[in-house]
């Protein structure tokens, strides 16, 4: 029970700075990268602000703690090699984040929030990941791999 | 709009420091990466004992739009001209690209480039070129309307 409402309360605090940071405006995202109109930095200022705050929690977490509060232990990702994957993923990610002003959190949060276009978006979206997740499991059913148990440590984020 | 008009450092600063929290929060709590494209990712792996978390995370981000938007339903306002077509294209590309590349703007940008991963730097970098190109495109070629 206090995992699930402790998960729940992430997720509403992640959302809410999500729409005070101006992340659910599909025009800041684009004013962003609009380096040639009205060039909008805030994007930039919503990651350092969460980096800042993230970044040493992180290590001191790793470093000092044997386990996080209510799991057995730390889920997180262990590669280090870069991959074509990785880089193709990424760009084919930023060509839809450019075109529709959003991107997973900030769509699905505004989903919440009645918008007809993230409610477009969130559901091409989740159709894509769908896909994605349907084509590994029968591809790795195909070649006799297990089921993904280390697949925490094989996704960065 | 004139340029800066929009420019927002205070409001996406503190937006960025919740953000941190939420993900500092869920790694202490719960030992896991706030990447949403992640989480969501993982909800069709179906994996027995994987999903509470998973579901309640993405559930609290939904509500947070339903709470947020009933004060601040500016917040929500797109101001782009796109059409349907356009977001369907966008929609699909994000959810095959984050899966493809194992993260998005929250599980590489934040907390990936927070962890000093290459491998997130990376593909931050990755994703900010295609994404200024698109975007150059739709503004600067096509007059800023898809």
């Amino acid at each position: 029970m206090k995992v699930k409402v402790g998960a729940f309360l992430g997720g509403v605090v992640f959302g809410i700075g999500l729409a005070i940071a101006g992340m659910t405006q599909p025009a800041k995202i684009v004013g962003f990268f609009d380096f040639f109109g009205s060039w909008d930095p805030s994007l930039a200022f919503v990651m350092v602000g969460a980096i800042i705050v993230y970044t040493p929690v992180y290590r001191w977490a790793i470093r000092t703690w044997q386990h996080p509060i209510w799991a057995p232990a730390f889920s997180l990702p262990t590669r280090e090699d870069i991959d074509g994957r990785l880089i193709l993923g990424s760009a084919i990610f930023g060509v839809g984040w450019g075109l529709g002003g959003y991107c997973p959190g900030p769509a699905l949060t505004s989903v919440g929030a009645g918008s007809s276009e993230a409610f477009t978006f969130g559901a091409a979206m989740l159709v894509g990941v769908g896909a994605y997740q349907l084509f590994m499991r029968i591809r790795e059913g195909r070649t006799g791999r297990p089921a993904d148990a280390q697949a925490a440590a094989m996704i960065d984020g | 709009m004139s340029p800066m008009e929009s420019f927002t450092p205070i409001a996406s600063t503190i937006g960025g420091v919740l953000i941190g929290i939420a993900a500092a929060g869920l790694l202490m709590f719960h030992g896991r990466i706030a990447g949403i494209s992640g989480i969501a990712g993982g909800i069709f792996r179906r994996e027995p004992g994987d999903m509470a978390w998973r579901v309640m995370f993405l559930v609290g981000l939904l509500a947070a739009g339903v709470g947020w938007s009933f004060f601040f339903p500016q917040d929500y306002l797109v101001e782009i001209e796109r059409s349907t077509g356009a977001l369907i294209v966008a929609g699909l590309t994000v959810g095959i690209g984050t899966q493809l590349g194992s993260g998005c703007t929250s599980g590489h940008g934040v907390c990936g480039i927070g962890r000093l991963s290459k491998r997130s730097t990376v593909a931050t970098i990755s994703f900010m070129i295609t994404a200024a190109l698109t975007v150059f495109v739709v503004n600067e070629v096509l007059g800023g309307a898809i």
